[in-house]
């Protein structure tokens, strides 16, 4: 946007400017209000507590940063999970989140507020998104204007996708994560626009944030090199394109070495490699440029020759070494989750972890109207705003969105991404719509008094060249309904007297009828409390389930499941410190969080063999399950069954992934012997493999004594096997509502019959079992 | 065939030298900075593949700390260049702040 022209102060146009002003930061402390408190349903509904799993694992290691300091956290190793390899803290974490919460937390408590950590992490997200909504007016603002900025923040306020990863209580990477984006990219254009190295600097800082909070970053070093890309062969390079891009290049490279978790990576992974080549490019595209300037054409045609000619050789020489280097490594120096995106087929052939997860799997169509409601409408009006005209800015943004909904179309866990890039699209459109509806009905009613009074006046509000203005009390009208502001400045330019004319002939070929201006506008009005109440419903009713606390209604009243917790403190209190705990890799970080003991695998995910060591265990017969235990000093092993109360995300529901990934791995666990006819099931028809197994026992352990007939509620069946002992495990702790079950392994015998009887047997019949898959375990 | 592209190689040359001849002396101490930092980084590069890349931090450090201060010269010199017309309105103030504060950054 142009730079603010100094107004003689107390003119009409210089006070509309300032009252304009003071309106837009109203409207925007109103927004992030409003982004703040529509995500305390939670608290309001349960209590302020942390949710889900992955936020456990944050808050955990906020609790060590602040109780530590920042030097003991660098260098943690963590011995309490991955039992026994444990895990490096320091080095696998994205610090940005912890140490941002750790740094409210500490000047807090400086000025003597004091707020233990588990509210600071509770509340840092919807202070964040707070934030984020800013950020977005301003990101907005450089686009198009104040008015489409103000219309995207307070969109961005609401988006359930937002929301759904940033309710009070969902302490994940992405509610600061999210934030850094907007910022980064407010910062990238801002440097776009201006040409400013100050702005190139702030720029790679918050880049710098944006590697610290989340491994997303790998979407904005590759959508800006993308965009410059485009600027260069569209024919947009100018000197402002080389500062905003160039150093950005440098030091968040440099910068994001500096992050324990990337390293190295920063320069050696494929994801990056992008960048680097269009560093080159720019360098060469910004000396073509320079030497276009001070040669004459014909030299230019022979410089261009000569180094066609030579530059040709030397790129393909370049080219097939690089090819060779990145052909060298297996998946061409891409990580797996990174491929997984370009191929989305690629996690389900070889890496079923990160197939398995909910998450990761692509979204259905209605969620796209859950999540983005209304603007899924909008955005395509918006893009077509954004080339009219088409600016730096605005071409970015267009690839921005369509980048995001490629993304989000593979991951349903990156509708996060597209949420913004929709709010910002859906701005626009609203604010364009707005004035031209707002200036066709100025236009119209001050024509018709126009025609009272006579034809030639040209009044000081003469509408301007094109539908692209607004009129300050008119829209203050619609403003005070809807949050959208008009471009108050753009009154500041005089209508120049001989051209009035022409300009009014021109407008009235733009201009709308005035009935149809104020339907539109209704209808906009209506659009608008649509989505405004589709956002509240999504976020008390869809999104704030700390789904560690469930509940449900019935004919008496609400019932509250609070087993989770039950069982964590019954561990804490029951259980030696040492013991180790296993159970499927869900439940691991609120295992080491909440009871504060050692488990075997967690949410982390990053050794699929130990996982699947722990998916062979859950999936073989009591004696064999026993034996792995044992070897990785087991003591207790917890599962969670939802068949008493109907709760279906339970382990037997996720059991065919522990035998996927156990699989995987261990041969001798097919999943076909799990399966009757292709289907998994429980009851009287399942295969004996899966009636045997240590899962189906841990859960249905005396479960007939609860109705006496053993009917499961979730799958619906009465189950196979109902009367049976466990010979190697001892049940411990059921949870209330029989959610949690704990066992304890019992100790060897001492004295195991018929041992001799079997040695030797061994050694009679030991030739007829090599055609077998040996079970390594036994 | 050959020796009119050699003729017409000589006569690109002397025309760069010409032109570039005719930048101002500023202009030229910011490009002499410009080939100081890349050859610097070329030398590391160099080394490296002599004597091995471990540590690998230190020898990433200097080489992007390098082109850093090349890239920051060639923004100064875009900035600062009269001949550019986008940049009219800023000062030199605003530049050798801004500069200043990403050299003790980009180190």
């Amino acid at each position: 946007m142009a730079a603010v022209e100094s107004l003689p102060p107390g003119t009409p146009s210089a006070m509309r400017n300032a009252f304009g002003t003071v309106l837009s930061a109203l409207i925007l402390v109103l927004i992030g209000v409003l982004a703040f408190s529509i995500r305390l349903f939670s608290v309001i509904k349960y209590e302020s507590v942390i949710h889900e799993f992955d936020p456990y694992f944050n808050y955990r290691v906020t609790q060590f940063l602040s109780k530590n300091g920042i030097y003991e956290f660098w260098n943690w190793f963590d011995d309490r999970t991955w039992y026994p390899l444990g895990r490096v803290i320091g080095g696998t974490v994205y610090p940005g989140l912890t140490l941002t919460a750790g740094t409210i937390w500490w000047v807090l408590n400086a000025i003597n507020i004091p707020l233990s950590v588990e509210t600071v992490c509770v509340f840092t997200a919807p202070v964040f998104s707070a934030f984020a909504s800013w950020a977005t007016y301003l990101l907005t603002k450089e686009v198009k204007g104040s008015g489409a900025g103000l219309a995207a923040a307070a969109l961005l306020a609401m988006v359930p996708s937002y929301i759904s990863r940033s309710v009070a209580g969902s302490y994940d990477n992405e509610a600061v994560a999210i934030f850094a984006l907007i910022f980064t990219f407010y910062l990238y254009i801002k440097t776009l626009n201006t040409g400013s190295l100050f702005y190139a600097t702030l720029n790679a800082i918050a880049y710098f944030y944006m590697v610290c909070s989340w491994g997303g970053y790998t979407f904005i070093i590759n959508l800006i090199p993308m965009h410059v890309l485009l600027c260069i062969v569209t024919g947009r390079y100018s000197p402002r394109l080389y500062i905003a891009y160039a150093p950005l290049v440098v030091l968040g490279t440099l910068l994001a070495a500096l992050v324990p978790v990337v390293g190295f990576n920063a320069v050696l992974t494929s994801e990056h490699f992008a960048s680097f080549l269009v560093f080159i490019i720019i360098h060469v595209v910004a000396l073509v440029y320079y030497i276009k300037g001070i040669l004459t054409p014909k030299m230019f045609k022979v410089a261009v020759t000569l180094v066609v000619s030579i530059g040709l050789v030397v790129c393909l020489i370049v080219v097939a070494v690089l090819v060779a280097l990145v052909a060298s490594s297996p998946t061409g120096g891409w990580s797996g989750r990174s491929l997984s995106l370009l191929d989305p087929t690629y996690a389900s052939k070889y890496i079923p972890i990160i197939a398995s997860v909910s998450e990761h799997q692509p979204p259905t169509w209605p969620s796209y109207f859950m999540d983005i409601n209304v603007l899924a409408f909008l955005v395509p009006a918006g893009i077509i705003a954004c080339f009219s005209p088409l600016s730096d800015a605005s071409s970015f943004v267009v690839l921005y969105i369509v980048m995001s909904v490629y993304f989000s179309g593979v991951m349903v866990r990156l509708m996060l991404v597209l949420a913004p890039a929709a709010c910002i699209m859906s701005g626009i459109a609203l604010s364009q719509a707005f004035d031209v509806f707002t200036g066709s009905i100025k236009y119209q009613l001050s024509s018709k008094s126009k025609d009272d009074a006579e034809d030639n006046t040209s009044t000081k509000n003469a509408p301007k060249d094109d539908a692209s203005s607004g009129k300050a009390d008119k829209g203050e009208e619609v403003a005070k309904e809807r949050l959208s502001k008009k471009g108050k400045k753009k009154e500041r330019e005089p209508a120049e007297k001989p051209s009035v004319k022409s300009k009014i002939v021109k407008k009235k070929a733009l201009v709308l009828p005035l009935e149809a201006s104020i339907v539109a506008l209704l209808l906009l009005i209506m659009l608008g409390a649509f989505y405004v109440i589709h956002c509240v419903w999504a976020a008390a009713e869809a999104y704030s389930a700390p789904s560690i606390v469930l509940t449900s209604q019935s004919h008496d009243g609400l019932h509250v499941f609070d087993d989770f917790r039950e069982s964590y403190a019954w561990l804490s209190h029951n259980t030696d410190v040492d013991d180790k705990v296993a159970s499927w890799w869900d439940y691991g970080y609120q295992t080491t969080a909440m009871a504060n003991r050692t488990v075997i695998v967690d949410n982390n995910t990053w050794n699929n063999t130990h996982i699947a060591t722990v998916g062979t265990a859950m999936s073989s017969p009591e004696k064999a399950a026993w034996e792995i235990f044992n070897s990785l000093d087991v003591k207790y092993v917890l599962v969670v069954f939802g068949g008493v109360i109907g709760y279906p995300s339970d382990d037997i529901n996720k059991f065919l992934w522990m035998v996927r990934i156990g699989g995987g791995e261990f041969p001798h666990i097919k999943e076909a012997d799990y399966l009757r006819d292709g289907q998994y099931r429980i009851d009287s028809e399942a295969t004996p493999t899966m009636l045997n197994c240590l899962m189906y026992k841990l859960c249905y352990y005396r479960f007939v004594e609860t109705d006496g007939k053993g009917y499961d509620r979730v799958r619906r069946t009465e189950i196979g096997k109902k009367h049976f002992k466990l010979t190697h495990f001892e049940e411990v702790f059921t949870s209330h509502h029989w959610m949690v079950r704990i066992y304890k392994l019992k100790p060897q015998k001492n004295r195991i019959r018929g041992r001799v009887k079997k040695l030797k047997q061994k050694t009679t019949s030991g030739v007829s079992s090599k055609s077998v898959k040996k079970n390594p375990w036994m | 065939m050959v020796k009119s592209t050699s003729k017409d190689a000589q006569d690109l040359f002397r025309s760069l030298h010409s032109a570039y001849s005719a930048t101002p002396t500023n202009l030229k101490i910011i490009d002499l900075y410009v080939v100081f930092a890349v050859f610097t980084a070329l030398i590391q590069v160099a080394y490296m593949a002599l004597v091995g890349s471990f540590p690998f931090n230190s020898f990433l450090s200097g080489v992007l700390s390098c082109v850093g201060t090349a890239v920051l010269a060639v923004c100064l010199r875009i900035q600062v260049n009269k001949e550019n017309k986008e940049f009219k309105h800023k000062t030199v103030v605003t530049n050798l702040r801004g500069i200043v504060a990403m050299f003790v950054i980009a180190v």
